[in-house]
């Protein structure tokens, strides 16, 4: 698959426009998982914009990210960095064509204070 | 014998807190000369006032000690008080128990000791105090406006609009400056020619404003209100009279090759030129070191050419001398010398620019007409790199300490435009940091970032290489992804560093302003009169003064204005007269004085002395007291002790020394 | 406390009024101590200071006398500082001829917003004073009290 049409690919699924992006670091500075990430928040970011999809697919972050969203929440410029993780982690699932989503655990799992993309996203990832 | 009355204020608790003012007050009461002391909470409110006042009516007072704050806070105050209590303004004394005693001591012993002590020498120093009358000086209605860019002109045309006459001196052929040279301007995108050359025009064109182009200010004397100025009008060689500007001789001139000075040597002009094609005024001027005539003698083509009869090799050099009443200083700005950085590569290939450079390489008046190209091989480029602070932020001495501030600015404008122009040209920016402050300035940067993705690399380039293909080989570093970057680019344009235009110093050294390490001229104080020289009646405007852009530069063109129509509004000055006086039966004539004068206040005559029934003729020192501001440099100097400066006198200050060391 | 028993020297300062007499009301706004045993006299410039001034105060007993003006270049007056520079270490190598500790007098150059310089440089050199003890040298004992 051709690098540009993966970055473009992410900016689709996650709605996100990372040009926003003023490199402030907020969302690495609030995020939980830092330590674990080779690949940090705000540097994921920047890969998407240079298109080096590829280093973010091997990335270990892909899968420390808790997707707590605190990113999403405090990016001063709503570029939410989370949502590009997820669809990062999105890509990849899809490529390996995996069957992601069984609807009947769902109701289990709701709860009216969780956002309802976290649950998605987090079922995207742990689901076996 | 003085009758001194002594006022001790408490200042709330700023000073009683830690100055047993009572205490204070009957200290001094025994001391020569006092007969009325009291306290007060507020001397500088009305009501203190009014109790100074009713003090000198009632004890007959000569004098007055205020023991308060700082002199430069409230000697003003207490010496108009006193003037309208009928007694001289100079018979007032302030003991600085506030700054210098209440504030920095804790212990209430220690500072009211040391009050009484201050109190002391300001009472012995008083009783020398004789009464001054200061002087007065005439204002000449007319100012000088030193360099003809927009900050030139703003301010002339300001001070011109309000009823004043205005001559405007330009070093070059055509006024304009920096900004002329400019493509467009951010954040608006505004084409700079369009909105200067209209102003260049009316300022042309205004009846109070009178334009020396191609002139420089050789010679300053006098003083506020009464500068003297030497203008030096170099010769064009053509008579401006007569010229007009039909661009003739510029065409049918055989010597082309001299580098354009206007399009900052990227391409030549003839030997006989207008800067530029809106050029005020449009008179060409000959260049005498590429001119043919002047070389070798041969040539006059031009001469024989003009139909106005208006080339004269004759011409010579004319001097100006004219009087003002207050001097602007806007001489503004050039790019600083890259010889110190070559790791960019800059001598190395034409491909590498200023961002001056790339100023005209965009403008269709360039040497491209407007083309973007690469200088070596005319080549659209299709990877161009843009480096920020190229010798700003250095303080290894190869560039300047400061920020140039406009260069953040500029760079998004050029690299928005590149992008906006030819869409397939990837533009990338290595910056440090990104400095936006200004009204629509940070959406600007945005813009560039997010609507015509331009680049942004946070880190510094390291080295540009220029390769044998003809690309440049740019290695610098990505900060955020942490990885070094070595990419090719096709054009490097440097954001260089800005200096004040080198004749500023010659400039502040004949007007005694004083300019900072990196010759801009310091303002009189940095927050509360930033358009102020220290040097009184010079003013300044734009760059000069410290990095700025252009609606900055007009607003302080403005405010430069304003503060000189305030000075010559005014029909008289009035001056210090705390200046030094020579006593003719001491004095011997030495001219030690005169030699350490900074302001030539000083001359000598040949006066009848009566020295103890001596008859003889002497020469003696004179201080002019519209000239003599104070310093004391002469008293000291001045073998015989003739010397003496009013208000601090040497009796005045070993009276003082005297007081302290009792 | 010995605080009675301590010594307290005497130190005369002459501040410029452009610079040092500002640095020291900046000083004094910023509540930045240094020790009472400091009284500054307001000269216009620091080559006002007449040599004289400072024996004077040696012999009226001072203990240290210390000399304040802008920085070089940044003269009011323009050139006045560099003549008072001159003019000091004239003072000052005679003052080596006379035996007066070079300590007990210095110049220093504090511009108006140093306050912090001000007051630090004014604690040094009263304790260096305090160090050195009294001024007898050049005391003319008839003004002893």
């Amino acid at each position: 698959m051709h690098a540009n049409n993966q970055a473009e690919k992410i900016k689709e699924i996650s709605g996100v426009n990372p040009y926003k992006c003023m490199k402030c670091g907020k969302c690495s500075a609030s995020c939980p998982s830092y330590n674990e990430m080779d690949i940090k928040p705000h540097q994921f970011v920047s890969y998407v914009i240079n298109d080096d999809v590829e280093a973010l697919v091997e990335s270990k972050s892909l899968w420390k990210c808790l997707s707590c969203f605190a990113c999403v929440e405090r990016c001063p410029r709503n570029v939410e960095p989370g949502k590009l993780v997820d669809a990062a982690r999105q890509l990849v699932v899809r490529q390996r064509g995996m069957d992601y989503l069984q609807a009947d655990e769902i109701p289990e799992l709701l709860d009216s204070e969780l956002p309802q993309q976290l649950l998605v996203s987090a079922f995207r990832k742990y689901k076996r | 014998m003085q009758r001194i009355g002594v006022f001790v204020c408490h200042c709330g608790s700023n000073i009683a807190g830690t100055v047993d003012v009572k205490r204070v007050v009957e200290a001094i009461r025994t001391e020569p000369g006092v007969i009325h002391a009291e306290d007060y909470p507020y001397m500088c409110s009305e009501a203190g006032q009014q109790l100074i006042a009713k003090a000198i009516e009632e004890h007959k007072l000569t004098g007055i000690v205020v023991c308060s704050c700082s002199p430069r806070m409230h000697e003003a105050t207490f010496r108009k008080a006193a003037a309208n209590a009928g007694i001289n303004s100079f018979m007032v004394e302030i003991a600085n128990i506030r700054e210098h005693c209440s504030w920095i001591h804790k212990d209430v012993e220690e500072g009211t000791e040391k009050a009484v002590i201050l109190a002391r020498a300001a009472i012995a120093k008083l009783n020398l105090d004789t009464p001054l009358q200061p002087g007065e000086s005439r204002v000449v209605k007319r100012a000088l406006v030193i360099g003809g860019g927009i900050a030139g002109i703003q301010s002339a045309l300001d001070i011109a609009d309000a009823g004043y006459e205005v001559d405007i001196v330009e070093k070059t052929p055509s006024i304009g400056g920096r900004m002329s040279q400019l493509d467009k301007t951010f954040p608006t995108l505004d084409c700079s020619a369009c909105i200067l050359t209209p102003k260049m025009v009316e300022a042309a064109a205004h009846e109070k404003i009178n334009i020396y182009t191609y002139s420089e200010v050789e010679k300053v004397s006098g003083f506020v209100g009464d500068f003297k100025v030497d203008i030096r009008k170099k010769a064009r060689y053509v008579d401006s009279t007569k010229c007009t500007g039909c661009g003739l001789c510029q065409e049918k001139c055989p010597s082309k090759k001299a580098p354009s000075e206007f399009n900052r040597g990227l391409n030549t002009r003839s030997a006989i030129y207008t800067p530029f094609a809106q050029a005020i005024p449009n008179v060409p001027v000959i260049d005498t070191e590429n001119c043919l005539k002047f070389k070798t003698g041969k040539c006059g083509i031009c001469q024989k050419i003009c139909a106005a009869g208006a080339v004269d090799y004759e011409q010579q050099d004319e001097i100006i001398t004219r009087e003002y009443g207050a001097i602007v200083v806007a001489t503004g700005f050039d790019t600083i010398k890259l010889d110190k950085y070559d790791e960019y590569a800059y001598s190395q290939s034409k491909d590498v620019v200023t961002s001056l450079e790339l100023e005209r390489i965009m403008n269709a008046a360039g040497p491209t007409k407007g083309h973007l190209e690469r200088l070596s091989d005319g080549k659209a480029p299709k990877n161009i790199v843009f480096i920020q602070c190229v010798g700003s932020r250095c303080s290894d001495g190869r560039g300047k300490s400061y920020c140039s501030k406009i260069c953040c600015m500029y760079t998004a404008k050029h690299a928005m435009l590149i992008r906006d122009k030819y869409p397939d040209t990837n533009v990338t920016v290595f910056y440090i940091d990104v400095r936006t402050p200004g009204k629509n300035f940070d959406e600007f940067y945005r813009r560039a970032v997010e609507d015509y993705h331009v680049n942004y690399v946070k880190g510094q380039v390291g080295k540009v290489m220029p390769q044998p293909d003809g690309s440049l080989l740019v290695q610098g570093v990505d900060l955020i992804d942490n990885k070094q970057i070595k990419m090719n680019a096709d054009m490097v344009v440097l954001a260089t560093a800005i200096e004040p235009d080198p004749s500023v110093r010659n400039i502040a050294t004949m007007l005694t302003a004083s300019i900072d390490t990196n010759n801009f001229l310091t303002e009189s104080h940095a927050k509360l009169r930033p358009v102020e020289s220290p040097t009184a009646g010079v003013f300044l405007s734009g760059v000069c003064q410290g990095p700025k852009d252009i609606p900055e530069t007009v607003a302080q063109a403005g405010a430069a204005a304003v503060k000189a129509i305030g000075l010559l509004a005014k029909d008289k000055l009035t001056t210090n007269p705390c200046t030094a006086q020579a006593d003719i039966l001491l004095c011997n004539g030495c001219s030690t004085c005169a030699n350490v004068c900074p302001y030539g206040a000083i001359s000598y005559e040949n006066i009848q002395i009566n020295d103890h029934g001596i008859r003889e003729e002497r020469r003696v020192a004179v201080v002019n007291n519209a000239l003599c501001q104070g310093c004391g440099a002469c008293t000291v100097a001045c073998p015989s002790g003739a010397m003496d400066l009013q208000g601090f006198s040497n009796r005045q200050i070993l009276a003082e020394v005297d007081a302290i060391c009792r | 406390m010995s605080l009675n028993n301590e010594f307290k020297p005497k130190i005369v300062a002459f501040c410029c009024n452009w610079c040092s007499y500002a640095g020291a009301d900046l000083a004094g706004s910023s509540r930045l101590a240094y020790p009472a045993d400091v009284k500054i006299i307001r000269v216009p410039c620091s080559c006002r200071v007449n040599p004289m001034f400072i024996l004077r105060a040696f012999e009226k007993g001072a203990d240290g006398v210390i000399m304040c003006g802008c920085h070089p270049g940044d003269c009011h007056y323009s050139t006045g500082n560099y003549y008072a520079r001159r003019r000091m270490t004239l003072l000052f190598s005679m003052l080596d001829y006379l035996g007066i500790e070079r300590a007990r007098t210095r110049v220093e150059w504090v511009s108006a917003a140093e306050g912090v310089k001000f007051s630090q440089t004014m604690n040094e050199f009263v304790e260096d004073i305090r160090k050195l003890g009294k001024n007898v040298r050049l005391e003319d004992l008839r003004c002893r009290n």
